[in-house]
Formats: C-alpha cells, sequence, structure tokens
C-alpha cells in the first residue's frame, strides 16, 4: 500500500475544529469607518511613513516604504484621508507607528489591467513583488521578495506551496484553495519562475480532501507543471522544516534555510497574492481572514483590508454568542492572545478566534513523563530546556539548542503538568540573547 | 450581543491534551487493580488491609508535609500510587508497623527530602520496600501459601517462593539442575489447572503457575498475567511505553537463558526463559517500578540503555548474588545513574544527519 506523507519526528494530534468556518464561502467585509494601517506588518525593521497627518491617499497607493534588507512597502486599502500617525499595539504585542485612514464614501471603481506575468524576466517578478509589498501570509510575514531572490550561484529544484493549514480553526488557505485555486496555482508557477524552481509540490493535509480533489481538478484542466500531494494530518505540518521533510524527505539543519536544501516554502495565500500583485499590480492590503471558534456567533471567511479592527470584524460575524475567555490571532497553537478589540488586522492575521475557557488544569511538578521529548518536531527536551531557564541557565538551554525551538507548542500541548513551556522557552531566547 | 467580555492574555498555545498529572496517576493505580485483587483473592483480607494501611499512611505523611511546607499536593495521586505499590510489595502475613513505615519512608525520605514530586532521583516505593526489607528481613521473607494451592502446600515450603528455594537449593550444592527440577524436588506443588495445561502446552507446571499467580510471595507481584493485563491497558492509554518494559525482561531473559545454568553447573545456554520472566517481583519491577516516569530517562533511547542495565543487574543478582533483592536493588541502582542517562542520551536532532555530520567532520579536519 502506498504510504501517506508525512514528516517523521514528533508531532501532536489535535481537534482540528475547522467545521466552524470550514463551509462559509469568502465574504467581503463591507468598507469600515476607519482604518489602522501599521507600518510593522513584517518581519524586520518597520517600513517608513510616507504620509502625514491630512494628507489624501488612493488605494493601492504607498504610504509606507521599506527600510531595509528585510523589509517591506505598506499600501493603503482604501482612498481616503489620513487622520493622524499614531502609536498603535498589534496583536503580537509589537509597538509600531500606524497611518489611521478615514476612507472616502466613494471609493471608485478598481482599475484592471492585466498583465501576462509569462513576459517578465526573474527579476522584474521579483521587482514587482518587492513593490506590491507581499510578505507571507502563514503568519510569520517574511517579505516575499527576499526568500525569492535566489543568488545566482545557487540552486533551487523545488518550490513547495504549503496548503498544509496546520492549525486547527483556521481555513482561509483552505477557502483560498476552493474558491481561487487557479489564481493561487498561478502565483506558484510565478514564484517557480522567479526562483528557476523546475518542480512545484502543492502539499495539503488529508483534512481537506476536497480541496487537493479541486486542486488537482484545476492542475489537469490547465495543465500546469505542479504535483498536488496529500499528506497525513499531523501539526505542525505547515512548518517549513517539517514540510519539506514531509514533501521532499529533506531535513534542513539547524539554523538553515530551506535554500540550504535547494527548496523554497511558500504558503498558498501568498502564490494568490503574489499573483494578484503580478497579474493586476494590486498591492497586498486585503487578505481572507477567518474569523471563527466556539464564541463567534456566525463563523465566516472575511476578505478584509488591511488595518480593519478586530471589532469591525467581530461585529461583522454577529459578535460573541458566549463570553470568550481569549480572543487570538492566528492559529491557536501559535498564535497570540490579545485583550484590545481596537488591535487592527495585519498582512499575516490569518485567523481571529474567539476561544471559550478551558478547563481549569492545576499545574504540578515535572514529572519527567518524556512526552514533551516525543512531541518536538525538532528533537529537542523541552523538559530539560524548562528546567535550565527556570534556573535561570541561559547559556546552558543555548547550548541544548533552544534557539533551534519554533515555538510551534507541541510540548506545552501534551504536558500532563500543564507546565507554561512555550512561555519559558519564548522568555529565555530573550534573555539568552542579551547576553 | 456582548462586546466586553474579560480576556485572559498568555503565551501560545492557547489549546491543551486532555491530560494532566493526577489523571496519570490515578490511570497507574488503575492498571495496579487487576494485580490487587488477585492478590487478595489469593491471600485474603488480610492483605487487602496491608495495602489499605500503605496507602492510608503514605497519604497522611503526604498530606501532613504538603502543610509543612504550604503545598496541597495530596491529591494529585501520587501518594495514593506510591502507597498502593508499597502495599503491593509487602508480604501478606507482614507485622503492620512494617507496611507503615516502608509508606513513611517513602514519602518523607525518598520523596519530600529531594523535594517532592518530580524531584526524586529513587522511586519511593522501591525505597520504602528496600528499607524494610533489609530492616526486618525476616518477616519481610515469609510468605503464605496462596489459597490455590494451601492444601498442597505446607508452611516451610510456603514461607520461602520459588526463587528463595532455588537459590538455597544452588546454594547448598545441587548441581547440574534446572530450577524446575529443583522445586519438583522439593515437593514444591503446582495446581491440577497448571499440571493439566502443562501435558497439554508442553510448557513447564511451574512456569504456568508463576504466570497465573499460582504461587508465594508479595501481595502484588505473584501473578503476571494480572499485571500484564494492567499494562496493556496502560499502553492503550499511551501511559507506558515499552522502552522500558520489553528491554528489561528481553535482556535478562536471554541473559539468563545464556549464562543462567553455570552456578548450577548446567553450561552455556542452560538456563531457563520463561521462569525468569515470571518469577519473583520482575513483572511488577518492569511494568511498573522501573517505569516510573519520574525516575526514569526521558528520551526513548535512554529507557532501553536504562531497560537492559536493569535487566543485566537482575541477571547478577539473581544467579550470582547472595541475597534475594535483585529487581529492586536492579531498579535502585539504574535510577542512581539515570541523570548521566538523561545528559548523553538525547534525541536525534532535526536536520541533523548522516550527510552533514559527514561534512562538518570534514571541515573540521
Amino acid at each position: 500500500m502506498h504510504k501517506v506523507p508525512t514528516f517523521s519526528k514528533g508531532g501532536v494530534h489535535p481537534d482540528d475544529k475547522k467545521v466552524f468556518s470550514r463551509f462559509q464561502a469568502i465574504e467581503r467585509l463591507p468598507m469600515p469607518g476607519e482604518l489602522v494601517v501599521a507600518l510593522s506588518q513584517h518581519l524586520g525593521s518597520p517600513a517608513k511613513a510616507l504620509k502625514a497627518k491630512g494628507d489624501t491617499v488612493a488605494r493601492g497607493e504607498k504610504i509606507g516604504e521599506a527600510s531595509g534588507f528585510i523589509s517591506a512597502d505598506i499600501h493603503s486599502p482604501v482612498s481616503g484621508v489620513v487622520k493622524e500617525i499614531r502609536k498603535v499595539t498589534l496583536a503580537n504585542s509589537v509597538i509600531c507607528d500606524a497611518v489611521v485612514i478615514t476612507p472616502d464614501e466613494d471609493q471608485g471603481e478598481e482599475k484592471v489591467v492585466a498583465v501576462d506575468w509569462t513576459k517578465l524576466s526573474e527579476a522584474e517578478l521579483v521587482a514587482q513583488i518587492k513593490e506590491m509589498g507581499i510578505v507571507g501570509m502563514g503568519g510569520a510575514t517574511f517579505p516575499a521578495h527576499v526568500k525569492l531572490t535566489i543568488p545566482r550561484d545557487r540552486k533551487i529544484d523545488a518550490f513547495v506551496v504549503n496548503g498544509v493549514e496546520c492549525e486547527p480553526y483556521l481555513t482561509s488557505d483552505y477557502r483560498v484553495m476552493m474558491e481561487k485555486a487557479d489564481e493561487a496555482l498561478q502565483g506558484a508557477l510565478i514564484c517557480a519562475k522567479a526562483t528557476r524552481a523546475p518542480r512545484i509540490i502543492v502539499g495539503v493535509e488529508l483534512n481537506k480532501k476536497d480541496a487537493i480533489a479541486h486542486l488537482k481538478a484545476v492542475v489537469e484542466e490547465k495543465g500546469y507543471p505542479i504535483e498536488v500531494v496529500g499528506l497525513k494530518v499531523k501539526y505542525p505540518q505547515g512548518d517549513e522544516k517539517q514540510l519539506l521533510k514531509a514533501t521532499l524527505n529533506r531535513e534542513i539543519p539547524s539554523g538553515k534555510l530551506p535554500l540550504d536544501v535547494g527548496a523554497v516554502v511558500s504558503n498558498i495565500g501568498t502564490c494568490l497574492a503574489i499573483y494578484e500583485a503580478v497579474t493586476f499590480s494590486k498591492p497586498l492590503y486585503e487578505r481572507v481572514v477567518s474569523v471563527t471558534g466556539e464564541c463567534i456567533a456566525n463563523p465566516k471567511n472575511v476578505l478584509a483590508p488591511v488595518g480593519t479592527k478586530v471589532s469591525d470584524l467581530l461585529a461583522f460575524c454577529g459578535g460573541f454568542s458566549s463570553d470568550p475567555e481569549r480572543l487570538v490571532s492566528g492559529g491557536p497553537m501559535m498564535g497570540f492572545a490579545f485583550f484590545d478589540q481596537e488591535t487592527p488586522l495585519t498582512k499575516g492575521f490569518s485567523g481571529l478566534l474567539a476561544l471559550p475557557p478551558k478547563k481549569k488544569v492545576k499545574r504540578t511538578a515535572c514529572i519527567n513523563c518524556g512526552r514533551c521529548v516525543a512531541a518536538c518536531p525538532i528533537g529537542l527536551m523541552p523538559a530539560q530546556l524548562y528546567r535550565l531557564v527556570d534556573h535561570g541557565e541561559y547559556e546552558g538551554a543555548m547550548n541544548n539548542s533552544l534557539m533551534d525551538c519554533k515555538e510551534c507548542g507541541s510540548c506545552a500541548f501534551v504536558c500532563p503538568a500543564h507546565l507554561p513551556l512555550v512561555h519559558m522557552f519564548k522568555t529565555g531566547k530573550k534573555l539568552g540573547r542579551k547576553k | 450581543m456582548r462586546n466586553e467580555p474579560t480576556l485572559t492574555v498568555s503565551s501560545s498555545p492557547h489549546l491543551h491534551e486532555k491530560s494532566s498529572t493526577s489523571q496519570i496517576m490515578y490511570h497507574v493505580c488503575l492498571a495496579l487493580v487487576p494485580a490487587l485483587l488477585w492478590g487478595v483473592y489469593v491471600f485474603g483480607f488480610r492483605a487487602l488491609v496491608v495495602v489499605a494501611l500503605s496507602i492510608a499512611v503514605a497519604m497522611v505523611v503526604e498530606y501532613l508535609l504538603g502543610r509543612l511546607y504550604e503545598e496541597s499536593t495530596l491529591w494529585d495521586g501520587s501518594a495514593l500510587l506510591t502507597g498502593l505499590l508499597v502495599g503491593l510489595n509487602m508480604s501478606p502475613s507482614v507485622p503492620l508497623f512494617i507496611p507503615a513505615l516502608a509508606s513513611a519512608f517513602a514519602i518523607f525520605v525518598a520523596k519530600w527530602t529531594f523535594g517532592g514530586l518530580g524531584a526524586n532521583w529513587a522511586n519511593p516505593a522501591l525505597a520504602g520496600r528496600v528499607f524494610v526489607f533489609f530492616s526486618f528481613t525476616t518477616p519481610m521473607s515469609s510468605f503464605v501459601a496462596p489459597r490455590t494451592l494451601a492444601s498442597a502446600m505446607p508452611d516451610a515450603i510456603a514461607s520461602a517462593t520459588p526463587l528463595g528455594l532455588v537459590k538455597t537449593a544452588v546454594a547448598g550444592g545441587a548441581m547440574g539442575l534446572d530450577a524446575n527440577t529443583l522445586l519438583a524436588q522439593n515437593g514444591y506443588p503446582a495446581t491440577s489447572l497448571a499440571q493439566s495445561l502443562a501435558a497439554s502446552t508442553g510448557f513447564n507446571a511451574y512456569t504456568i503457575d508463576t504466570f497465573l499467580g499460582n504461587v508465594a510471595g508479595c501481595i502484588g507481584e505473584v501473578s503476571a498475567l494480572a499485571l500484564i493485563i494492567g499494562a496493556l491497558y496502560l499502553m492503550i492509554r499511551k501511559i507506558l511505553t515499552w522502552h522500558i518494559p520489553v528491554t528489561y525482561m528481553a535482556s535478562l531473559a536471554i541473559l539468563s537463558w545464556i549464562f543462567g545454568g553455570l552456578p548450577s553447573g548446567l553450561g552455556s545456554f542452560g538456563g531457563l526463559f520463561f521462569p525468569s520472566l515470571f518469577s519473583g517481583g520482575l513483572m511488577l519491577g518492569a511494568l511498573f517500578m522501573a517505569t516510573d516516569y519520574v525516575t526514569s530517562p526521558i528520551s526513548r533511547k535512554g529507557q532501553v540503555i536504562f531497560g537492559v542495565g536493569c535487566g543485566f543487574f537482575t541477571f547478577l543478582f539473581r544467579y550470582f548474588g547472595g541475597m534475594p533483592e535483585a529487581v529492586s536493588v536492579s531498579i535502585l541502582l539504574m535510577n542512581v545513574i539515570t541523570p548521566t542517562i538523561d545528559r548523553y542520551m538525547k534525541p536525534r536532532k532535526f536536520g541533523d544527519t548522516r550527510a552533514v555530520r559527514k561534512a562538518a567532520k570534514e571541515a573540521k579536519v
């Protein structure tokens, strides 16, 4: 029998809970009354504001300029007037400047000028992707043009599209695959061209069989040179390390990039954004976000402009059906809990979850059960690292590969003692780096 | 529509599997129930009194120490489990102060003086048992006949376990005979069920009796079958993995088979394979004592080394040592080196493939 591919080391099986929003087609959010467009929506240095209070902006106009090699441009999602520039706290606790825009009543028609991307060179493609401010939309928000710039002396033999969406609850990538498969796949073709990759693989977990079938049908109909691979459901398969192990059986060594094993990985939502950026010159100023969880009255997949406040998203989905214990941006395993409903949507904001109260379980001492060790996809010893950080032995923790921890949360998910393992590792990394 | 709920902010992950320390402890206790029931059935009501007293003392001591240190750990299940294991490790005829003392020692000295749950280096129940065994050796090594053999077993024989009987015989110069023959010579009885099963399966009747639990011994250790049922339950619950029990038993059985015949002059490959597994405290030790999370290695690799080490020492103490207690002492010895095993036996790190290691080596040269 054919073995279903997955990664081999560690991993956990959380309940996937995608049922809340899985069958909700993408809906466009009515224009909010105010947008708070943060200038740090990506990994790396924040963008510099190009507009001041009182300036008018057009839809798609650049309002923030990349300020370094790893940085990305920010564009206005609407035409309107800049109300002010103020500090804002994002869901991941980053504090940065934001351009607050009051949208015009009349947004006008969206102008569409289709460009045939096949006529563009690698460099032109990457330049356009940079110009449109594309970043990884799976949550890490790494600037796409940096990832897609492959040095001349390096060879990529596979471009892997991440359609795994291994985080529970989230369905935004799934809806993209169901509704915009052709566009997203063309985005993958663009990326493959930019990276000179001869092979394209789309990895999708088997809890989305309909998406796999749909992608396969589109690939067949259009004759794209793309392989669609079904992967066994296991968290954290959506991490690029685990995805490359699952699809290509390659292991990225500690501290290396996918490039070092001859591959580039990109999220399927990012591929769609890249397609739209290259073909329609549409900057990344809106995204699909799953507003879901037990406490949301009408869970939906919403196409919302960047800068939309969480309160607007919640109102669009009928508010809370019951009091949530926490609001989370992203997935429940790696996402950030936040408390301010004025928090704005950013490019990497894949889901807005309202989670019900958890059963309170008493924290006990570590009993050395080894479940964290078995669950760690990187092969670390979380219990030992926890002890080291807890005792202030940051150097010892570093020597035991603390920096290789991806904070996927598998260890804390299974810990019967309910220790805050990931919390401790985040702290340990910060304090260890300082020394 | 409610809009302003009180929100909690904490680090990810925001989900947790349904598991907890106390749940694990209670599942292990539940897994020991078949062995307890069998012990009470064959040794009578007094066995239940011994176990109940062990548990009660363990929990009282845990409660008092918790009061002292202002921690409430009474209901995490660990004291219940320690007490239960101490009780199952007692002879049914033991004077009642002994299990009480063993439980108190286990909780107070072996567990709390090292920092309580998770911080102890020795399995508390085992430490308690070894403490009272070497303090009160005679009452700890006198046993009573199981109900199933009561009429056939004179007191003189019942007071010793099959293992003890064989050891005495070999020490007395009985050469060239295997353990089963020695038992037969000494008039050790077998149940009629075992005899008829032996006739049809080819296994020795004593092997079958030790497997089923028709022998003299401690309350919880006599029936290998009951213990295996419990262990399988834990394996289904994913609380127990095969690593320690299987490597422990396999190394002991193989060593016993190859070298076990040497002390009694049977030469290499003259030992017996199965009796070594079912006799004495091996099953209880390998399935429930050596596998104690706190005192065994955390990585799978380390657990395999731990299991093999336990098997090796048990073999050594059983066949070449002069004292009983092979299983307890072996596990305690391996408990001592568990931190060292943990230090060196780490799982392979992701990306640390053979090719990468080779390249790193070449880079050094």
